[in-house]
């Protein structure tokens, strides 16, 4: 065999073993879990998956623009006032929110007084935003008093789970 | 996911995590880790006799279909398993039956074996065979093991076993001596390592038995300077291990395993305890119980001797021979290495496809070879972190700790001994040296390691939506 097949095999084959490694590292970045946001309507935009697992707000808080049925005073996004999310805001774009430990939640709640699926908010027919309770063992709280039905949520009224507070604003 | 708004602009659905199952990317891996291993073989065999080797088809077909199998069964059984464990354990596999086949064809080693043993016979076959056992063993751990948390169950009978295993080669009659070394036993003309099945069982073990204690081992405990101490009637269980590691050491003379255990003891009480002390506490035992073995057993001073100066000892120990061919196997690597088939790593002579076969990666493959099998190693072991902090149970979790522990431990013994950092030790690289017992255990800790992922990763069924919930008009106040 000549010398220079050899070498050229030998460093081939570096190559190939670290294009490996590259080619699993890479895998490991697109695998990394996050909240999948995806993009319907005028543009359609490729789903993007983001890094923070936990963090679940979108980068872009864009506003409803149509909508009829949209009421002057409806609330935009969701706030998380206290706890250890304190600062996430998740805008409200007529879906459900759900919170609680599970790690697929829109929220994920670190909370030992939190239940997995604890609570869920969404919109009824009228864009109005409800709160209800899903069985938790501690309870979601609205103002002071515990929930027991779903409950349409004011503007700024704080919703309290566990150690986290999260109120809707404009 | 209820659209009551009927404006479509710019509708953004905040989505659960939609983990995509990624079996694809596995198989895509899977075939350039069949790939890369049979480029190799085909330069092994023109490096050495100018041809490619006859056996290269076989060869890659034997590969190429337990790779098959692993893959439709997880397909099947762990379907949305992480993606990366397979083909990095295939691929390690490949390339550590290339380099083994590579030594078979050495006449020095040919000549060894005859001068020893009267007959040469070459060692890849075995290990190809070793391997088909090895992937067998994985599909029975997936088929036979649905949910990890059932071995949550057997949490004291796997102690016991585990106990078993390692006392088993100080048996009389059934443990074999090999070369000062007794973790060893023969049954019927095989010889067992014991010490690399009771890895994974005393992982069992530890993660039930953390599960339930740690918030007592975490919570009591007095802060002076600056670390947290335990109580002292806590420090029992460490101690015990402890204990049990010296006895490993004193009766069997094998450091690695008794490091190992108590290394992934010390690891996975740092996981459950978040407790810094622990390491510092297993740190200050390890060292106390070292030195103390080491000055008195003979056989652990001869390879404390040829750690700290090889070159010394040279002409008149064997162990001082071999780790000096080792880290002149290393050494005459450089950067780029020598190339495959082109080294002279064989002249290590015993033990130079099992415990030495890192030297020959050293030498043929360079630096840029070691770094780039160091890291396929990480990324295992990166993955099985990964699994535990996605795994939900803390059952699982400490157990995929464990495992991924004891795979970087044992690592980290032996190509540490075989580069000079620590004293070399009787242990195996795993899916890469000569040997059946280590790479069927460790194809059954990958095994073990995919079930946790794919419950980890599997998506939680969505809440069942209550239709009675939409039906009810909310009464407004």
């Amino acid at each position: 065999m000549s010398e220079l097949t050899l070498t050229v095999m030998r460093l081939g084959f570096l190559a190939v073993l670290w294009l490996f490694v590259i080619v699993a590292v890479q895998v490991i970045r697109s695998d990394l879990f996050g909240t999948r946001v995806t993009q319907r309507g005028s543009r359609r935009e490729a789903a993007r998956p983001q890094q923070a697992a936990r963090q679940a707000a979108p980068p872009q808080q864009r506003q409803q623009s149509g909508g009829g049925r949209q009421r002057r005073n409806a609330p935009t996004k969701l706030v998380v006032t206290e706890g250890t999310l304190t600062g996430t805001t998740v805008a409200l774009q007529s879906q459900t929110i759900t919170l609680g430990r599970a790690h697929d939640s829109t929220i994920v709640l670190d909370d030992d007084y939190a239940s997995s699926r604890h609570a869920r908010i969404y919109p009824d027919r009228d864009g109005q935003w409800i709160v209800e309770d899903l069985g938790s063992t501690n309870g979601t709280y609205l103002d002071r008093t515990r929930l027991t039905t779903p409950t349409p949520i004011p503007l700024g009224a704080p919703i309290r789970i566990g150690k986290t507070v999260i109120e809707l604003r404009k | 996911m209820s659209a009551t708004n009927p404006s479509t602009h710019h509708t953004s659905t905040i989505g659960a995590i939609g983990a995509p199952s990624r079996r694809n990317t596995e198989l895509a891996l899977l075939v350039f880790a069949v790939a890369i291993p049979v480029f190799a073989y085909a330069n092994v065999g023109l490096a050495i006799n100018g041809q490619v080797p006859t056996g290269l088809m076989g060869y890659g077909i034997g590969l190429g279909l337990l790779a098959a199998v692993g893959h439709l069964v997880v397909r099947k059984l762990a379907p949305y398993a992480d993606p990366l464990l397979l083909p990095l354990a295939t691929l390690l596999n490949g390339l550590g039956l290339v380099f083994i086949w590579r030594l078979d064809q050495s006449e020095r080693l040919q000549q060894l074996a005859e001068r020893q043993y009267g007959v040469f016979s070459p060692s890849a076959p075995n290990q190809l065979m070793y391997s088909a056992a090895g992937i067998a063993l994985f599909v029975a751990v997936l088929f036979v093991l649905k949910d990890h948390r059932i071995l949550q169950r057997y949490t004291y009978i796997s102690m016991v076993a585990a106990l078993v295993l390692l006392l088993l080669p100080l048996v009389p009659g059934l443990g074999a001596n090999v070369f000062g070394a007794k973790i060893w036993i023969s049954v019927g003309g095989f010889s067992i390592q014991p010490g690399e099945f009771a890895k994974i069982i005393l992982a069992v073990f530890f993660s039930g038995y953390l599960m339930v204690k740690r918030d007592a081992l975490a919570l009591a405990s007095r802060r002076f300077m600056g670390l947290y101490l335990p109580r002292g009637r806590d420090l029992g269980p460490i101690i015990t291990i402890w204990a049990v590691s010296l006895l490993i050491l004193i009766f069997e003379n094998d450091l690695g395993t008794s490091l190992l255990f108590f290394g992934m003891f010390v690891i996975m009480l740092y996981v459950a305890t978040e407790r810094t002390s622990w390491i510092v506490i297993g740190l200050l035992m390890s060292a106390a119980g070292a030195v103390g073995v080491a000055s008195f057993a003979s056989h652990v001073q001869a390879r404390v001797d040829a750690w700290l100066d090889p070159f010394a000892c040279y002409d008149t120990s064997n162990a001082c021979q071999q780790i000096g061919q080792s880290i002149m196997s290393f050494g005459s690597g450089g950067v780029l290495g020598t190339g495959l088939g082109q080294g002279n790593s064989d002249l290590i002579g015993f033990a130079a496809n099992s415990d030495f076969i890192f030297a020959t990666v050293g030498e043929e493959l360079g630096l840029a070879g070691v770094m780039a099998f160091l890291l396929l190693y990480a990324l295992i072991i990166e993955r099985g972190v990964r699994t535990a902090l996605a795994a939900r149970d803390p059952f699982g979790k400490l157990f995929a700790v464990g495992l991924s522990g004891a795979f970087a431990l044992q690592i980290f013994v032996v190509a540490g001994g075989v580069m000079g950092l620590i004293p070399l030790t009787g242990m195996t690289m795993p899916f890469l040296a000569a040997g059946g017992s280590s790479v069927i255990a460790n194809w059954a800790l990958i095994g073990i390691l995919i079930r946790i992922s794919d419950t980890a990763r599997r998506p939680a069924p969505t809440p069942a939506s209550n239709p009675d919930a939409e039906m009810t008009q909310v009464v407004r106040p």
